[in-house]
């Protein structure tokens, strides 16, 4: 390609046209049907002009509403490239056996278990319970906005450059092959010295500078946006949760940041924090990690506990029971989860009552959390339950979460986790909890307000299909785990000597084929109800009679979320509106004061991504270039004070006006 | 498809059966040792105190679930009910109980069963007597093997455990390498294995048998194959396997070390019939490689006020990361400066055997003109190229 | 309460009750000094890791040099003062932009920047001197949580330098606007913050280590 190799390497870095996987076949299918989806996908955008449309109403949009379905969509399309990897990872579990290697070799099997993990946390799970706490806090607080608009897109478009990262190793070099936390000493440069791992750092990176500072923005957005009267006592359970867990995200993710930016010193200067030799000490890796990382397990748990407190009460039509034990609990798990680190590493050698304590924290968090479940429990006592989606994604969280937390709290008994450490009974453990509590969560969220963002319903049908697909397969893909791993199988294996292991594998991997259909039959619920949105559509605002503010609103909500701020005298506010006749003020319209778009938002996380690629292909003229250009953007930024706009009286007349007719011709 | 389908039915078709008959072999449910049997018991204790709680709640879920569908119009329906102090008292106080007894059985069982703590018992029946002396043996990750040393009989084994039945074990455990974790399920819990540092284990073997042993924590592409056998024998067989490696064993000095540290997998078991005189405590102090220094002389200097300014010769002396690899645990290039990989290539990375979708090794590709991969002949188990006959784990 | 003219039903309910504010009420005041205020709470969370790390690798000199050999507690004393004055200057600038004097407050932010850019000048000028002493952060544990802490905080400072001659231009153009003071605000936050981190790296990076 160049005559000159130096010219070569210092242009591309150490970017070779080999680092395109032209010879792995499934790589090279996958990169064809991305290629071609793609393409197909980018003409019909521009055969039907909606570019600028996309571009001025959602790209570059600071309404918490769109952000948050982006948030969503983003996490759909990553829920997709998360499964293909753990369908990979059944199948080759299944087959590989004695003769047989299956058809994965490890170093491409390591990519994939990383990949998963990674995906699964920072580009799945993240992104969707930051997207439903985006679109309905506001709401529910009774806000125009988050308080930090801009500041709420770019810290979308900087998750988006972390997933780009992330999804560009598949295609160009390779991803790390270390699992989904790289620990050293195996992540450092002399045991990992391809660009796996820095695709990997540079990734979590980006997305997690967007998602510190959306934390940051949520937690102003409670502490200083609720409407009059909500006191902190009357705020949803939704919104306690999403508080707790945004002061969880404030105060984990900057160690996160910190120990990734320690590795890369590692790794990029050669430095000594987490090598072998010269005073270096992986140890600290492990307990800064797992620092951030206990915490970011309930970042992902507290919003679904949210959730399934807000469905249940709105579908067993009743008070939630326990509200203010509810919130205590939240805030004592917000509180415990800095306490419980080192049950992560029980078997790394510390001492006996070291160990003991951190077990011992551990096992405290599941007395709220066992709180908790009561509340839900006896919300469902005297109720009149509609069974509903969202309601059913509840009643199967409750048996299914059960089990994952009686798990959970046998590994905290350190000499039992001396058994089950690393075994893929820690695995299924932990799927129980994530797929049972936080997945079977964002699924009920966005069950239940999908029609509060779109107007209408989701099919019934193809919802029911996917939720039986979802849970059968849960059960078939992970019970089977546990036995593993009570067989003293350890996690990560690609090949196995013992054949006696097989049937498990094969039940597993049955039951990632229902998960699969599962999500499937998820796509067709949302296909089959966007062709069917006249019928199912809802123009009430309030389609379960839901009892908290967001259903106060018309479905989806203008702009300005409610034409007047509301006023809050009761914990189920729109209940409480509803009960003493409350009706839709007609007149009296006054100017709203509204945040502007701007683009600034996705060029900068741009430039972000551009400089992580530049970084992690050691192409430095680029990497300086785009810090430069970073730099410049953001001050340039800076000096737009023009910032904001007033949407009309008349405008907000004429939008309330034809809520007026729909809501009459309902009648 | 249908092949597919039918391999699933008849996988459950044998479900049932292997319910039966598996019970017996799940490593941690029917341990061969008396602390992975004390183990064993604290997750049954400890799962039964949490389903007398556990239980309840989801037969409540399905019953009120049930009951207060809306379809049911008999049952109580009060929407105001929200709130019940003895029922709140009860909810905190149920899971608080069951965590106290939890909690106690926890902080016991902890310090009775620390790894670091010498065994107090044979096994329920037997304690342990100032006469019985326990084995000592050195054991050591190295990339995708485990080295083990028995310091008293003077001798070390690649990939092959062997302890007498009833005679308490001394692990002493360290990595040459990366992190991993050195677990024996029949025989007793893991314990983490990190360079630089020692970490121990006590534990016993009960029952004569096999056993598997593994490297559980995740060491890099060899990990799948990082397994090993246990053998727990009687007192006079394993004498007898003492003398016979004895015999038969070659020797381990230093150059074997260095050449054994190297990365390969699937490392067929060897016998070294002695071993240098302190060759464990070098590896454990990061200075096996001729010319090195010693993680202990080093700490000394640090305790002594450091090496002064421009001591680079120390820093050349105690480099030991990626000493072991050239190239670490990847095929080697241009993923790193100045090597001459591709970043994404087919080739299997340092050490590892060729697979049929990836023939290719890294290293037997001949780089002889810029030196990059070196002489793989001499390694063992990399002579013939061929894949292993899987071993099969049939005890 | 401003709703008397609020059209809440009163139809219904027989006491006062309002379901909405009649009057819009702006942006949340104050949101943005909680926001910073946050900002700067998780940004001290990355100088604790990295104060943990000292803590940790502090005496792992890897048979290289310690404390006693490298630093020089002239130069740090020379340099701390230099960020000390540097938060006064500061001081002396909100003062000024509290008595909306645009001069005044332009002057001394420029003192506030010089100060700060001399300290960041001092700092470069040890770091370089220790490199080329064979003390670079490669050469050790102790070295390498040494060049991160002490050079993560100057980092913050050059930005907080970038950022204040930013602040400085747009005062210039636009005066002491309400956007401006918050910024101002924010910046000083931003700089007393690092003061007071400075204030922790001076006595357990450089003092405790020396005079042990």
């Amino acid at each position: 390609m160049f005559s000159n190799l130096d010219l070569q390497h210092l242009i591309l870095g150490r970017f070779t046209l080999e680092a395109i996987p032209y010879h792995e076949p499934i790589l090279l299918m996958t990169f064809a049907g991305v290629a071609v989806g793609g393409i197909a996908l980018l003409s019909i955008l521009t055969y039907f002009k909606v570019w600028g449309y996309l571009w001025t109403e959602w790209f570059t949009s600071v309404d918490h509403k769109k952000i948050g379905v982006m948030y969503i969509v983003l996490a759909i399309v990553m829920l997709l490239r998360g499964f293909a990897d753990a369908l990979m990872m059944r199948t080759q579990q299944s087959m590989s056996f004695g003769e047989n290697q299956g058809f994965l070799p490890p170093h491409h099997y390591d990519q994939v278990f990383t990949a998963h993990g990674v995906i699964m946390i920072f580009f799945m799970a993240m992104p969707f319970v930051t997207g439903l706490m985006n679109f309905v806090v506001p709401l529910q607080i009774g806000a125009r906005d988050v308080a930090f608009p801009f500041l709420n897109n770019f810290s979308f478009w900087m998750t988006v450059g972390g997933a780009i990262i992330t999804m560009a190793s598949l295609f160009v070099g390779e991803f790390a092959r270390t699992g989904w936390l790289a620990f050293p000493p195996l992540s450092e440069a002399a045991y990992s010295p391809g660009v796996g791992v820095d695709y990997y750092i540079w990734a979590l990176q980006i997305a997690g500078i967007g998602t510190l500072l959306s934390g940051i923005n949520l937690i102003a957005t409670i502490v200083k946006m609720r409407a009059p009267g909500m006191t902190m006592m009357k705020m949803p359970v939704f919104v306690w949760t999403s508080l707790c867990t945004n002061v969880l995200i404030v105060a984990s993710f900057p160690v996160l940041t910190a120990v990734l930016a320690l590795l890369s010193l590692d790794r990029y200067v050669g430095t000594n924090f987490f090598t072998n030799d010269l005073g270096g000490n992986p140890m600290m890796y492990f307990n800064l990690i797992w620092i951030w990382g206990h915490p970011e397990v309930y970042i992902l748990i507290l919003p679904a506990f949210g959730v399934f407190s807000e469905i249940t009460s709105t579908f067993c039509g009743k008070r939630l029971f326990g509200y203010a034990s509810m919130v205590y609990a939240t805030v004592v798990i917000t509180i415990l989860s800095y306490l419980v680190w080192l049950h992560h590493f029980f078997t790394m050698g510390s001492g006996a009552s070291v160990n003991s304590f951190f077990g011992i924290t551990t096992m405290i968090i599941s007395i709220p959390t066992g709180a908790k479940i009561f509340n839900w429990l006896f919300t469902m006592y005297r109720g009149r339950i509609r069974f509903e989606l969202p309601m059913m994604w509840v009643i199967a969280f409750m048996v299914t979460f059960t089990i994952g937390g009686m798990t959970g709290v046998l590994l905290a008994v350190p000499p039992a986790d001396f058994m089950l450490h690393n075994s893929l009974f820690l695995v299924a453990h932990f799927h129980n909890v994530i797929i049972g509590g936080t997945f079977f969560g964002v699924m009920a969220g966005t069950n239940y307000w999908f029609p509060k963002a779109f107007g209408f319903k989701l099919d019934e049908f193809w919802g029911k299909m996917s939720f039986w697909l979802w849970t059968v397969g849960f059960y078939f893909a992970f019970m089977p785990l546990y036995v593993l791993g009570l067989m003293g199988v350890t996690r990560r294996l690609s090949h196995f000597d013992d054949p006696s292991l097989q049937p498990w594998f094969i039940v597993a991997a049955f039951g990632a084929l229902l998960i699969a259909g599962g999500i499937g039959s998820f796509l067709m619920q949302l296909f089959v109800s966007i062709k069917n949105r006249e019928k199912l559509r809802d123009l009430t605002g309030d389609p379960w009679n839901g009892r908290t503010l967001e259903w106060a609103t018309s479905s989806p909500p203008p702009a300005y979320n409610f034409a007047f701020t509301p006023m809050v005298h009761d914990l189920d506010t729109w209940t409480d509106m509803k009960a003493r006749g409350y009706t839709r003020p007609l007149e009296g319209y006054k100017p709203i004061h509204m945040p502007k778009n701007t683009g600034a938002g996705v060029i900068l996380s741009g430039i972000s991504t551009v400089i992580g690629l530049a970084l992690i292909w050691y192409v430095w003229w680029l990497a300086a270039l785009g810090l430069v250009a970073l730099l410049v953007c953001a001050i340039g930024h800076t000096f737009n004070y023009n910032r904001d706009y007033y949407i009309s009286a008349e405008d907000v007349v004429h939008t309330e006006a034809a809520r007026t007719k729909l809501l009459a011709g309902q009648v | 498809m249908v092949r597919f389908v039918v391999r699933v039915l008849r996988a459950f078709a044998v479900l049932p059966l292997l319910l039966l008959l598996g019970g017996c072999d799940w490593a941690i449910i029917s341990p061969a040792g008396d602390v992975a049997v004390q183990q064993r018991n604290l997750i049954y204790a400890s799962t039964g105190l949490m389903l007398l709680i556990i239980v309840p709640v989801i037969l409540a879920t399905l019953i009120f679930a049930w009951r207060y569908r809306a379809a049911n119009t008999t049952a109580k329906y009060d929407p105001d009910w929200h709130h019940s102090t003895q029922l709140e008292v009860l909810i905190w106080t149920a899971p608080l109980l069951i965590i106290i007894a939890l909690g106690a059985l926890t902080w016991i069982s902890t310090h009775v069963l620390d790894p670091f703590r010498a065994l107090g018992r044979i096994d329920a029946s037997h304690p342990i007597t100032r006469e019985t002396q326990p084995l000592v043996v050195e054991a050591v990750a190295l990339d995708w093997k485990w080295l083990f040393f028995y310091p008293e009989q003077g001798i070390a084994t690649v990939n092959e455990l062997v302890a007498p039945v009833d005679q308490p074990i001394t692990f002493k455990i360290t990595s040459a390498t990366v992190m991993t974790s050195f677990f024996v399920p029949a025989m007793a819990g893991q314990i983490y294995a990190m360079a630089g540092m020692e970490t121990q284990l006590h534990a016993v073997m009960n029952k004569p048998g096999t056993f598997q042993g593994l490297a559980a924590h995740y060491t890099g592409a060899g990990f799948s194959h990082m397994n090993f056998k246990m053998h727990s024998l009687a007192p006079s067989d394993f004498n007898a396997w003492v003398e016979k490696v004895r015999k038969e064993g070659t020797g381990l000095d230093r150059a074997t070390y260095m050449n054994l540290a190297k990365p390969s997998e699937q490392e067929p078991i060897h016998y070294y019939g002695w071993a240098e005189r302190g060759l464990y405590q070098d590896i454990l102090n990061l200075c096996a490689q001729p010319g090195k220094m010693c993680q202990s002389e080093m700490m000394m200097i640090d305790a002594n006020g450091g090496g002064g300014k421009n001591s680079e010769a120390n820093y050349d002396r105690l480099k030991y990361d990626g000493a072991m690899t050239e190239e670490g645990h990847e095929a080697p290039g241009a993923t790193f400066p100045a090597s001459g990989r591709p970043p994404n290539s087919n080739v299997q990375p340092e050490g590892m055997k060729p697979r049929p979708l990836s023939p290719e090794v890294n290293g037997q590709k001949s780089q002889g003109d810029d030196g990059q991969g070196h002489n793989m002949q001499g390694m063992p188990g990399m002579t013939d190229g061929k894949i292993a006959p899987a071993q099969l784990d049939k005890n | 309460m401003e709703a008397s003219n609020a059209a809440a039903a009163t139809a219904t309910s027989p006491e006062e009750l309002h379901f909405y504010v009649a009057d819009e009420h702006g942006h949340a005041e104050g949101s943005t000094m909680l926001g910073f205020w946050l900002y700067l709470m998780s940004d001290c969370l990355i100088f604790a890791v990295l104060f943990a790390c000292y803590g940790v690798y502090g005496r792992q000199f890897a048979a290289g040099p310690t404390p006693h050999d490298l630093f020089d507690l002239s130069t740090v004393a020379l340099n701390t003062s230099m960020l000390l004055l540097s938060s006064i200057t500061y001081g002396f600038a909100m003062l000024a932009m509290e008595d909306d004097k645009v001069g005044r407050t332009q002057l001394w932010l420029l003192v506030t920047g010089l100060f700060g850019a001399a300290f960041v000048f001092l700092e470069i000028r040890e770091f370089l001197e220790f490199i080329h002493d064979g003390a670079g952060p490669q050469r050790s544990a102790f070295l390498s949580s040494f060049f991160t802490l002490v050079g993560t905080h100057g980092l913050h400072v050059s930005l907080g330098l970038i950022w204040l001659v930013t602040l400085m231009v747009q005062v210039g153009q636009r005066g002491l606007v309400p956007e401006n003071r918050r910024r101002l605000m924010c910046l000083s936050m931003f700089w007393h913050f690092l003061d007071v981190v400075w204030i922790g790296v001076f006595s357990f990076v450089y003092l405790i280590p020396v005079l042990r």
